[in-house]
């Protein structure tokens, strides 16, 4: 492929991209509903495993809904990416003449989108059943960021996973142990906004979130290339 | 290619007498630690299989980079090769380390950055390998390798910077001072030399199975073509 052919600009075809996904789901309606009754069904189960009495349901919280968000976001990863390979879309995308990168940040925002969606409407959801608040700005924007950093890696590793016998069963075994740092990262800044502490106090856990983001997003766009080669 | 280089045998043979070297100035040479008494001889295994898993993981790290880069097989031959090595050695190391916790913090585990590091640096690898496991063909199998490998060893330290954020906010229950020797008790010189001793024996034996290693993927390679033209032969 020459530079040249690459005429159409990366961005149109990352919107493009993210587009399609939106489009092919609003047909469907397949992963979104049976990712939400997932999340819910993973909290109701976490409700009695662990007993969520008041004073404990503030300290466990965040490790709660972000668990729920991990596993309900490593199915939709899996679901997004077969759908993509069994319907010969990715091969086609891969025969286009657009820069392999652009293809990347498509299907991280794609990722990205689906996973806000959970979290947008469980987390009313959760306000509701355990009578609490969890409508801060500075919630959102760590759960904003920190579903940034888990759709930039997610969309490498399931990419990986999906062209391997093991398939779907592989990608949280190679996600889970990369994740971690997002993971605590995440718990830990959540759980002092709800403690009522500020944001200020868990800018540390802020700024690892970012960092952590910046690292895979870059990691992503500079080796999606040898992922999708064929 | 058959046969191995001479240096090689001779470097087997090495590091085998200086692994019995080793063993025999940990057991007899050492002084018995007052506190912890025989157990405290884990110690000295257990930091050279630590550092030997940490020599294995920068190897693989700079292997998978420098396939990615130059797209030369022999480089997936070395990074498969750190990984299986250090794998054994931090499994060693984390068993070891148990060993040792258990008389000196009165637990098994404790979540401690080095211990968490390594706990998860352990499962990176064995993620690695089923992921290999998984892929049939060669070059592919190194290419999805090498980004797997960058991709674990950027969340390695990441993940260790962020164990110690965690537990600095978090209030110790286990003070877990002095993890690697040093200021849980006072060395003396056998105690020391020994120390020196292990480590650069256990490095001489990861150079010798590292070698051994690339060997055998190497002679890997060679069968799988010579199957591949006895195939098509059959075929023709």
């Amino acid at each position: 492929m020459t530079p040249s052919q690459r005429t159409t600009k990366p961005i149109r075809v990352v919107l493009s991209i993210l587009w399609k996904d939106l489009v092919s789901e609003l047909r469907s309606r397949e992963l979104l509903p049976a990712l939400l009754v997932f999340s819910l069904l993973v909290v109701i189960l976490f409700n009695f495993a662990i007993e969520l009495s008041p004073d404990l349901r503030l300290v466990i919280t965040p490790g709660i809904l972000w668990v729920t968000f991990i596993f309900a976001g490593n199915l939709g990863l899996n679901r997004s990416i077969a759908a993509e390979k069994e319907l010969g879309c990715m091969d086609s995308l891969l025969l286009s003449p657009i820069d392999r990168s652009a293809i990347f940040f498509g299907k991280v925002l794609g990722n990205l989108f689906f996973l806000m969606c959970i979290e947008i409407i469980i987390l009313p959801i959760y306000s509701l059943l355990y009578n609490l608040n969890l409508f801060h700005p500075s919630l959102l924007l760590i759960f904003l960021l920190g579903s940034i950093g888990y759709a930039a890696v997610g969309t490498l590793l399931s990419v990986m996973a999906v062209q391997t016998r093991l398939r779907d069963l592989l990608l949280p075994i190679l996600f889970f142990p990369v994740i971690l740092p997002l993971l605590m990262a995440a718990v830990k800044a959540c759980d002092a906004v709800l403690q009522g502490q500020g944001v200020s106090n868990a800018s540390s856990w802020l700024n690892l979130l970012v960092a952590y983001d910046l690292i895979f997003l870059a990691v992503g766009y500079m080796v999606f290339d040898f992922v999708v080669a064929e | 290619m058959n046969r191995p280089p001479k240096i090689l045998t001779f470097l087997s043979i090495l590091s085998s007498i200086l692994f019995l070297l080793a063993l025999g100035l940990v057991l007899f040479f050492t002084p018995l630690e007052a506190k912890m008494n025989y157990v405290q001889k884990v110690f000295y295994f257990h930091l050279s299989s630590a550092w030997v898993g940490m020599l294995g993981f920068i190897c693989a790290a700079i292997s998978g980079i420098a396939y990615l880069v130059s797209q030369d097989m022999k480089w997936d031959i070395i990074e498969v090769a750190s990984v299986e090595i250090s794998l054994v050695f931090f499994l060693n190391a984390i068993v070891s380390g148990s060993i040792w916790a258990k008389p000196s913090w009165g637990t098994w585990w404790t979540w401690d950055p080095r211990l968490t590091t390594a706990a998860i640096l352990e499962m990176i690898y064995v993620a690695y390998i089923l992921l290999r496991q998984g892929i049939d063909d060669p070059e592919r199998r190194a290419r999805f390798s090498a980004v797997y490998t960058l991709v674990g060893g950027l969340s390695v330290p990441v993940t260790f910077l962020s164990i110690r954020l965690w537990q600095s906010i978090h209030p110790a229950i286990i003070v877990t001072q002095g993890t690697e020797g040093g200021s849980s008790f006072g060395m003396t010189p056998a105690m020391l030399f020994t120390m020196i001793f292990s480590i650069l024996t256990f490095t001489f034996i990861f150079v010798t199975l590292l070698w051994h290693r690339i060997r055998i993927g190497h002679l890997a390679v060679l069968v799988a073509e010579l199957r591949n033209q006895e195939n098509e032969e059959m075929q023709s």
